[in-house]
């Protein structure tokens, strides 16, 4: 009970504390809202990226497997959810720096992963929705939803860590180290079979 | 083998020639006569507003940009040639119009125009330039500050006749 309360805990500081310094940054009192939206938006599905290996794996505490896997789903949901709000928020602030990115010609290097990532979470979230009727076999489509996670994971980190923002630069090293770790260990741990 | 040195001291001989001539100083003074001109940065005519009207300063100030333009070919200095200048700051988003301003340079194709201070916007610290009066080829330039601290951004342009 005490470890179940500690673990999320724990979750719940290593993802509160990097949203709470990106909302105090000193950048934000020269954004518009809809700007300091689209980026905390990136934070929060930042985030999301440490929740969901770790609801994959069914390591959180006080969560029976069916429980675990719908809140992978919901969260994936979001996850999507936060993607588009990330973007449309940024295209609304300057629509020819988004356009250059999604047309993979923008200048700067982070951009080129982060539409990577998000093409990689838009396929991932397709192939969990649509297996069935695309008649993947079980084994196919999560080793397909895995790899397409851990481009997720690896793209979304490169991007996070490349662009000087409205995150603090230690708490965004940590979550991103985080994300890392849970998504390497669940795909090395599990050895999806 | 007979053959393989021959072919081997060919390369070494024309290596070496080639790494001579480099060293030499030819190159050099064949820079100077042809000054190549700048290309357009990716990225850098984003949130241009033509026509930005030529001011004293951009907003309250605080931040100089400055920079130079000269003429492909023979590096001639530019006098009087119209530089706009925009970018995100503390007083405004690239595509507000407050941000944006242009300035001409002197006698010796120097150009300076204070500004506000530039902070990070789109994940780099940047600022925007363009010449585009027609005399010489359109020219759109991004640099990136090295650092968000920094109070100043040089750019340096190198004109094509059009």
């Amino acid at each position: 009970m005490i470890r179940a309360l500690l673990v999320w805990a724990a979750l719940g500081l290593v993802l509160a504390v990097p949203l709470a310094v990106a909302a105090t940054s000193p950048l934000l009192q020269w954004r518009s809202p809809v700007y300091i939206a689209a980026g905390l938006a990136g934070v929060v599905g930042l985030g999301l990226l440490l929740v969901q290996p770790l609801l994959a794996a069914r390591r959180l505490p006080g969560l029976t497997p069916g429980m675990a896997r719908g809140a992978h789903r919901v969260v994936g949901l979001a996850l999507v959810t936060t993607i588009v709000l990330h973007v449309a928020g940024l295209w609304i602030t300057s629509p020819p720096d988004v356009v250059d990115v999604l047309l993979f010609r923008s200048p700067t290097p982070f951009s080129v992963w982060g539409a990577l990532a998000m093409w990689a979470a838009f396929a991932a979230a397709a192939v969990a929705l649509f297996h069935r009727r695309l008649s993947l076999g079980p084994r196919i489509w999560r080793r397909l939803h895995a790899a397409l996670a851990a481009g997720v994971a690896g793209g979304t980190v490169v991007h996070a860590m490349l662009i000087e923002g409205a995150m603090g630069t230690i708490t965004k090293a940590i979550l991103c180290a985080l994300v890392l770790l849970a998504t390497g260990w669940l795909l090395v741990g599990k050895s999806f079979r | 083998m007979p053959t393989s040195r021959l072919s081997r001291r060919l390369v070494l001989a024309s290596g070496g020639a080639l790494l001579a001539t480099g060293a030499s100083g030819l190159r050099v003074p064949a820079r100077a006569q042809t000054l190549a001109p700048t290309p357009t940065m990716r990225g850098g005519a984003n949130n241009y507003r033509p026509g930005a009207p030529i001011v004293e300063r951009i907003g309250g100030g605080g931040f100089w940009m400055t920079g130079t333009v000269r003429r492909a070919g023979d590096g001639v200095p530019l006098p009087d040639q119209r530089i706009q200048i925009w970018a995100h700051t503390t007083e405004g988003h690239e595509r507000d119009p407050q941000s944006h301003g242009a300035t001409l340079t002197d006698a010796n194709g120097e150009f300076r125009l204070e500004m506000p201070q530039i902070v990070p916007a789109f994940g780099q610290p940047h600022g925007h330039l363009a010449y585009d009066s027609g005399d010489f080829e359109t020219v759109f330039l991004r640099p990136v500050m090295a650092s968000a601290g920094d109070t100043t951004l040089q750019a340096d342009f190198v004109l094509q006749p059009a």
